[in-house]
């Protein structure tokens, strides 16, 4: 009895401290509200936990992916900005630009007030020199593959460049915003493309410069002071707030986790879907986008005879529960799979109707296909069983999980998966050797020419699609300088793929970024990659 | 003393060569093609031509024995060739890593020796039964657990929940404190099973009751009459435990984002760069090599019947003897 007159007293304490908290709360409310907002606060290292060391921290060179990309980002801007909230081409470096109607040639007229860091200003022939040493390279740029179709780059005048297409490329407006294509100094191009790892000859006109680079550690960028050319749609104008950020590689992302909520960093990166209740209940801010690209699910290898029957593929989409898989593997951050872009893609339209879970529906199809059970529950057609094989990659956690999920939908209406492959050599092997059915698989870009160089036959063709409505189309988007009527041409292919089934749309990869409270100003940009820390602070004052 | 040591180093090279030769065959057996690889799984629009000016820029496109025979000639000369994914000398990614590794990989030596041998002789020294042999449980558990679990149970309590170590990097002695506990603890482990085994075995040696006859003491007897020849044994273990350590750094170092051995290890082989890896192998070949020569040249001062002459080129039928716990006083 006097325990629970104990507990009560506490909780009357208890409620007397709340209202005496929220009353010196209200008192302080009008400095808070300033406070919140005041510009943000001025200097600081930002330390910035990624899970890969960058490996190369030439812009255009082959690094580990993202995590390379958000160092690079730092160091170089690019022509133009991609404004991820409304996924249009913005002037960055370029003033303007404007492309002719067969995407043959664009003309960019660049800002008469930039310089690179080491103070040479930028001039058309930087951006000339840069592209060009970026086809030179060959394979060992990630972003030759941009350039599909490119003949030269001519320098119109000290600040006005064409780059011209012997074919049409119309995504090249687009691939000019990305740090593949920043622009470097002459200074960093004198020094041979295969020595640029360490990043010491790379110079650029980002916000930041880099200070030092210690492989498997960290990579400490310091503010540059002189900097005045943001995107004009970013807040911060002048120079970044902060005076260094530390990119610090922690391979683990539970440790990332642990160290973000002990408050040994101020940003973690590549934040693992089973770690964003952690971080949640520990009160701290998610930053997450979807990224544009092709959406995971699962892409049909039509070379293959259980397949090529557009039957089969109907009846596989009907099977497939994504909101299950989604909620199994993933947490709601991650979009359901709506059509092959996904929604942040340009030019994304949602072909859903398409696809809905319907395992009633899927067995009648497969019925009608000829194809029967068995005694095994699998379904069989003349003394054949209905057991697909699946190429699939570890490079995403969970892969495994989603896949487990749809191997037990799909065996539900009496379909067997068999995974293989694994590891990323492992899946190039299987990929190229073309001994698979389905493949789980996606492909982040921001720009709707990721439908060609995933399904066109001149490309990689790893679904072998023989298709010449969707190839006119794929070609056709490519050709059409026009921004509207090439969204248009997406949409229409968007539309042949989902109705040809050629693909199953199942989660959208998103990225997720975890910081302490205090920070400000870290975005990701419409490649869902780190935007430019330019508006990044430690805190308003 | 000549002819053997001379023995030792013929051996150890060709160790060495073994090392890189099967290493060669395994990294060239495996599936991928490394061109393929450097482009990356999103290079969806990388033409074959653009991939064989890779191979050919990186001498892949050339016969598999002239490959072989090239770099080893280059071996020979010191130079481990060149990273293919950062384009960087391999001897100086690996010469990078050696000193932190070397950090670790040190104290967790001294951190097992300390604890191991303490383990072992406190166990067998100890005249409670019941204690003795819950001592002598200890190191098979040391053993079995897992590295990767111990090393982030050490970050969530003494980094995460209680701020003491910095969870990550290599800046301050602090930081050497959980990486070291986490490579000392299967080593120490190592250290005690084998030690408080042979310490058994040699208290149960006759010239120990001779000892006690003559009116040695216990400590006397421990530490005087039996550990000295009990440790011979776990010597020959040292060049075994080199080797485990080095092994223990992959783990170690990514849980602890530390840079290092491991680390480079652990990247090469997952991005496939055949350089790196074969640099890996060749160096903790030497450091294998190196720790177990070391312990071979030792082994003659402290043993004195593995001296003078009675080396193991010498004639069939005077094989020297190695039963080492049958020492007499």
């Amino acid at each position: 009895m006097s325990y629970r007159n104990y507990g009560r007293r506490n909780a009357a304490l208890g409620a007397a401290l709340v209202v005496a908290l929220s009353l010196s709360a209200c008192a302080g409310a009008p400095a808070s509200t300033k406070a919140t907002t005041a510009a943000p606060v001025d200097g600081g290292d930002l330390t910035f936990a990624i899970a890969n060391d960058p490996i190369s921290l030439n812009p255009a060179g082959i690094g580990s992916g993202n995590d390379t990309l958000y160092v690079t980002r730092q160091l170089v801007d690019s022509l133009l900005y991609q404004n991820p909230q409304t996924g249009e081409l913005e002037p960055w470096l370029a003033q303007s630009y404007t492309a002719n109607d067969d995407a043959t040639a664009s003309t960019f007229v660049l800002r008469d007030d930039v310089t690179f860091s080491d103070g040479t200003p930028l001039t058309a022939n930087d951006v000339k020199a840069t592209f060009d040493d970026i086809i030179a390279a060959g394979a060992l740029s990630q972003a030759v593959t941009l350039f599909v179709g490119y003949s030269e780059t001519k320098v119109i005048d000290e600040h006005t460049v064409e780059v011209d297409f012997s074919t049409p490329n119309a995504a090249f407006p687009n691939s000019v915003s990305s740090v593949a294509l920043g622009i470097v100094a002459p200074s960093t191009l004198a020094v041979p493309f295969a020595d640029r790892a360490t990043g010491a000859s790379v110079v650029g006109t980002g916000p930041f410069t880099l200070d030092s680079y210690t492989k498997d550690t960290s990579t400490v960028l310091a503010k540059r002071d002189d900097y005045a050319w943001s995107p004009a749609s970013r807040e911060n104008q002048g120079a970044a707030h902060l005076d260094s950020v530390t990119f610090q590689v922690v391979p683990e992302a539970s440790v990332r986790t642990g160290s973000l909520t002990s408050d040994q960093v101020d940003v973690i990166g590549g934040v693992q879907p089973i770690d964003v209740d952690t971080l949640t209940a520990s009160g701290l801010p998610i930053v997450s986008r979807g990224n544009p690209g092709v959406s995971f699910g699962v892409y049909f290898n039509v070379a293959r005879p259980l397949v090529a029957d557009i039957a089969v593929r109907e009846a596989l989409s009907y099977a497939t529960d994504a909101t299950e898989i989604r909620d199994t593997s993933l947490n709601d951050l991650f979009n359901v799979g709506t059509s092959i872009l996904t929604e942040t893609t340009p030019s994304y339209s949602d072909e859903s109707a398409n696809f809905t879970f319907d395992a009633t529906k899927a067995a009648s199809l497969l019925d009608a296909a000829g194809w029967k059970k068995g005694s095994d529950g699998i379904r069989e057609k003349g003394g054949e069983r209905l057991s697909l094989v699946v190429a699939w990659i570890s490079n995403f956690g969970p892969n495994q999980t989603s896949l487990e999920v749809l191997q037990q939908q799909y065996k539900d209406v009496g379909v067997e998966l068999t995974l293989e492959g694994g590891d990323v050599p492992k899946f190039l092997e299987l990929q190229k050797s073309g001994a698979f059915d389905i493949s789980w698989q996606n492909l982040s870009r921001a720009d709707g020419d990721v439908l060609r160089t995933t399904f066109s036959t001149a490309s990689s063709n790893y679904f072998h699609l023989d298709d010449p409505t969707l190839e006119a189309l794929l070609q056709k988007q490519l050709a059409t300088g026009d921004p509207d009527a090439r969204s248009a041409v997406l949409a229409e292919a968007q539309k042949r793929i989902a109705s040809q089934y050629y693909q199953i749309p199942v989660h959208e990869l998103t990225s997720v970024i975890g910081t302490q409270n205090s920070v400000t100003g870290v975005e990701l940009g419409a490649d869902s990659r780190l935007d430019s820390l330019v508006d990044a602070a430690k805190g308003a004052q | 003393m000549t002819r053997y040591i001379a023995f030792r180093l013929l051996q150890a090279v060709g160790v060495l060569w073994a090392a890189y030769t099967v290493s060669f065959l395994v990294l060239y057996a495996l599936p991928g093609d490394p061109a393929s690889l450097l482009a990356g799984p999103d290079a969806t629009d990388v033409s074959p031509e653009q991939l064989d000016a890779i191979r050919a820029q990186y001498g892949l496109d050339r016969p598999l024995i002239v490959q072989y025979f090239d770099q080893l000639l280059h071996l020979l000369r010191g130079d481990l060739g060149t990273s293919i994914s950062s384009g960087r000398p391999v001897t100086d990614i690996i010469g990078e890593a050696i000193g932190p590794t070397a950090q670790i990989a040190a104290t967790g030596l001294a951190l097992a020796l300390v604890f191991g041998a303490g383990l072992a002789i406190a166990a067998t020294y100890t005249r409670h039964r019941a204690l003795g042999q819950f001592l002598l449980a200890l190191p098979p558990l040391g053993v079995a657990i897992p590295a990767f679990w111990f090393a982030l149970l050490l970050l969530q309590w003494f980094s995460f929940a209680i701020p003491i170590f910095p969870a990550m990097g290599d800046k301050g002695p602090t930081s050497i404190v959980l990486p070291a506990l986490t490579l000392a603890l299967p080593t120490g482990a190592t250290i005690a099973q084998l030690l408080s085994k042979s310490l058994v075995t040699t208290l149960r040696e006759p010239y120990i009751d001779t000892a006690w006859a003559k009116g040695a003491g216990r400590v006397r007897i421990h530490f005087a009459h039996a550990l000295r020849n009990a440790a011979l044994p776990a010597l020959t273990m040292a060049g075994l435990l080199i080797g485990q350590l080095l092994a223990g750094t992959v783990v170690t170092e990514t849980v602890f984002s530390r840079p290092g051995i491991g680390r480079v290890t652990a990247s090469a082989v997952g991005a496939q760069d055949i350089p790196v890896v074969q640099g890996v192998v060749v160096f903790a070949a030497v450091v294998f090599v190196l720790a177990n020569l070391l312990v071979d040249l030792i082994y003659p001062l402290l043993d004195p019947r593995i001296r003078v002459g009675r080396s193991p080129l010498t004639p069939r039928g005077i094989t020297p003897k190695t039963e080492l716990t049958g020492a007499r006083p």
